[in-house]
């Protein structure tokens, strides 16, 4: 057991911070960052700011060399990502591209298709998104309705997608649908990556909980998708997605507990400044109680983390910690939020644009958001089954 | 970074689990649950050869050299049998506080002898007030013939107090000062059959970790027993407290991981309504969770072990989070896991309630998660 880095990682975290410090813009520590997912507004930025990621090296770094990744491990992976929050950066544009795509190409993917779009993903000239989710098939993944059929050299697909983030900038989408109704549920599905701009896709934002439109539901309708672009085999689709699923837990993971580790020292800060019967709010005992917790959720995340990533570097598969991070983080970040909220009492209710407002509103923004938390990338219920069957071996419902 | 045990620590785990399934079953544990001492000497000459009691003293004091995340694994399997006897007060408290503060006479003294078994020795720390501060020691200590001192008082929840032969003792010796209100406490190493010593064993929720009242009346000590610096004793309880603190909570990981162990196998087995009780949400998501907890308790425990060993600055915040964090867990566990069992978890033949209790005397023990995040909101400046 040893917390200190090799003189290899110190140097590789070293020359991070000193890109970062040099490279950030002055203005962007003030602005809120709570999502892995950039905000509407955030996008034309977001996109420089990957290129600018690119240009230094510090993307796909545990990708292989030869389509544009550094061959690291996962620890200089985390190291990025806790610098990245640690400086308050914005999220690279193409999260789902980088977080999901582009692992998943590289464990399913064809020679060809690696080629194809590997490199594009990392210098986001095409952006990415998940389409997984329907309006009938949410925690139920696998009953998914989309269907793909056989026409010749192509695939002809049908159905509709819902939830889904960056759809209405993305170039590729991640397709899960059904090729085979004849068989069991999760043995009917294909993995697809499908061209956004083939005619017949329609993209309909979602008005969210925040007011914000940060994903879409999407409509597809004899859109036409080739049958190299199938990502494994026929019939394989639900193990690739899978597979995508446990990467999106782990690689977002890493960002989440670095962000819940800033939103807690803000949390900190806000009780020191806001006051309560005329004294500070820290000094209330039962809010120092919460606070303290909260402080102490934080250390526990980061080091159930690091346990997982130490797994991960000595070679062993990743798969329950992603979960169990996952249904810690939710609660407690959203605990997080509520903690917020009673420090601010009534100025809570303040939004965007009031002078009157504590940090620009952003706490009402962070607030509401957090309730996707425990429903995104797979609800705390499903998360509870999977580590139930897959960790303590209970048997399936 | 590598934040996992090595080999040689997965090694000692696996010792140490088989030799308690052998020698520490649940028929043992409720053997000494009737037994005042809570142990034989038979059991406790087998964790002196196994080297267990001098585990984390230097090879000069007859140990073997380890710290205090090498212990941690060793405690877990404890946990896991809710072993009962002194181990804990005799390594954690009494051997502790003599390894961290005391002379080389005084180590010399004791330490070889507390690892080969020949020794047990424990803390005397909380009074009628159970406060786990400096101001809770009001046990004085006044100065007697040929500067040494006579001892005078009360002291409660003493951990095998009535069978330890030497007893550590925190008394007052001056008044706290406005500088610094842990001032005026000192540590004394009072051997058990000093006149005027007499301890009675106090009868506890938790049977397999014995408490004692001790008493003293005007008990001479002479100025060898000091241990540490006179009047300034506190920080030295401190340390052994925080140190304690962590180690009890490798043991309620070690516990909670086995409440569900037997809860996931009971969840598979049992049926009602025509299916295994592991199959209904209702079941299957409370083991969940009793996971995530465990997991979690595991990893600030870990780290608050390693932080220990490194006497990292940030060692006392961690020590205090991981007490906060794994007693709120532990009994959780603790509760959860007879609610899955459910009547049969409630009977004294099934196990449950050794660890349901366990959890409870832990949990109290150093200072429960109220007391420990108090004292995380005072250490970041809150």
């Amino acid at each position: 057991m040893d917390f200190r880095l090799t003189p290899e990682q110190e140097t590789f975290r070293a020359e991070v911070r000193a890109w970062l410090s040099a490279n950030l813009p002055p203005d962007w520590g003030a602005r809120p960052v709570v999502s892995e997912v950039p905000r509407a507004e955030l996008y034309e930025f977001g996109r420089h700011w990957q290129r600018r990621l690119h240009e230094a090296g510090l993307l796909g770094l545990t990708w292989p060399k030869e389509y544009g990744g550094r061959g690291l491990t996962w620890m200089e992976e985390l190291l990025l990502h806790e610098e990245l929050v640690l400086h308050r950066a914005p999220p690279p544009l193409n999260v789902l591209g980088l977080g999901m795509a582009g692992p998943t190409i590289i464990a399913y993917g064809t020679e060809t298709q690696k080629q194809r779009h590997l490199q594009k993903i990392l210098t986001c000239e095409e952006i990415w998104c998940q389409g997984y989710s329907e309006p009938n098939a949410g925690s139920d993944l696998a009953s998914l309705q989309t269907r793909a059929v056989k026409d010749g050299d192509h695939y002809v697909v049908n159905g509709q997608k819902v939830w889904t983030s960056l759809a209405q900038i993305s170039d590729w989408m991640m397709l899960l649908a059904r090729t085979d109704p004849s068989v069991p549920k999760h043995k009917g599905l294909t993995y697809f990556l499908v061209d956004m701009h083939s005619p017949g896709i329609t993209v309909r934002p979602l008005r969210q909980i925040t007011g914000d439109a940060e994903f879409n539901e999407v409509f597809l309708e004899n859109v036409r998708v080739p049958a190299e672009n199938i990502l494994g085999m026929e019939g394989q689709g639900w193990q690739v997605g899978i597979t995508t699923l446990m990467y999106e837990r782990l690689a977002l993971g890493f960002g989440l507990q670095a962000r819940f580790e800033i939103a807690t020292g803000a949390t900190l800060e806000l009780a020191r400044r806001m006051s309560r019967e005329g004294r500070p709010a820290a000094k209330d005992p039962v809010l120092r109680q919460r606070l303290a917790q909260l402080v102490i959720d934080n250390a526990v995340f980061k080091y159930t983390a690091k346990r997982a990533i130490t797994k991960l570097l000595r070679g062993e598969v990743p798969g329950s910690e992603a979960s169990a991070g996952k249904i810690w983080w939710c609660d407690r970040h959203q605990a997080l939020q509520d903690l917020a909220q009673e420090l601010l009492g009534v100025y809570g209710q303040l939004g965007k644009g009031s002078p009157w407002a504590v940090d620009r509103g952003n706490w009402h923004y962070t607030f509401l958001r957090s309730r996707a938390n425990s429903i995104e990338g797979g609800t705390t219920e499903i998360q509870r089954n999977i580590l139930a069957e897959r960790v303590l071996g209970l048997p399936k419902d | 970074m590598d934040f996992g045990f090595s080999q040689e620590q997965e090694l000692l785990r696996q010792t140490a689990r088989s030799f308690l399934e052998k020698e520490c079953p649940s028929g043992f544990v409720r053997r000494m649950m009737d037994d005042p001492a809570g142990t034989t000497d038979e059991f406790w000459g087998k964790l002196a050869e196994l080297g267990w009691l001098g585990l984390i003293y230097s090879e000069a004091h007859g140990g073997v050299g380890l710290g205090l995340v090498d212990l941690t694994v060793v405690l877990e399997e404890m946990g896991r049998a809710v072993m009962p006897g002194p181990f804990f007060s005799t390594v954690l408290l009494g051997g502790l506080a003599v390894l961290q503060a005391g002379s080389d006479a005084q180590q010399k003294a004791w330490l070889p002898r507390i690892a080969a078994g020949e020794a047990r020795a424990t803390l005397a720390l909380l009074e009628e007030s159970a406060r786990w501060d400096a101001p809770g020691v009001e046990v004085a200590a006044k100065p007697g013939k040929a500067g040494g001192f006579v001892l005078s008082g009360t002291k409660l929840f003493v951990p095998d107090g009535h069978t330890a032969d030497l007893l550590v003792v925190a008394a007052r010796t001056a008044r706290p000062t406005k500088a610094d209100p842990s001032y005026g406490v000192s540590l004394f190493l009072v051997p058990a059959n000093r006149k005027g010593v007499a301890a009675t064993l106090l009868p506890t929720m938790d049977q397999t970790r014995k408490l004692a009242e001790v008493t003293f009346r005007r008990v001479e000590v002479g100025p060898e027993a000091l241990l540490g610096p006179l009047h300034q004793g506190w920080p030295v309880v401190a340390r052994v407290l925080d140190r304690a603190a962590v180690a009890l909570c490798a043991e309620m990981c070690g516990g909670a991981q086995k409440v569900l162990d037997l809860s996931t196998e009971y969840a598979k087995v049992r049926v009602a309504f025509g299916r295994p009780i592991g199959a209904y949400q209702a079941i299957k998501h409370r083991c969940a969770d009793m996971l995530v907890a465990i997991e979690n308790a595991k990893s600030i425990t870990y780290y608050a072990a390693w932080a220990a060993d490194q006497d990292a600055p940030d060692a006392m915040l961690a020590a205090s989070m991981a007490k906060a964090f794994v007693s709120d867990a532990y009994r959780k566990v603790a509760g959860d896991g007879i609610q899955v069992h459910g009547g049969i978890g409630f009977t004294w033949e099934h196990d449950m309630h050794l660890y349901f209790k366990r959890a409870k005397g832990s949990e109290v023990a150093f200072g429960d998660a109220t007391f420990h995040r108090e004292r995380v909101a005072r250490l970041l400046e809150l």
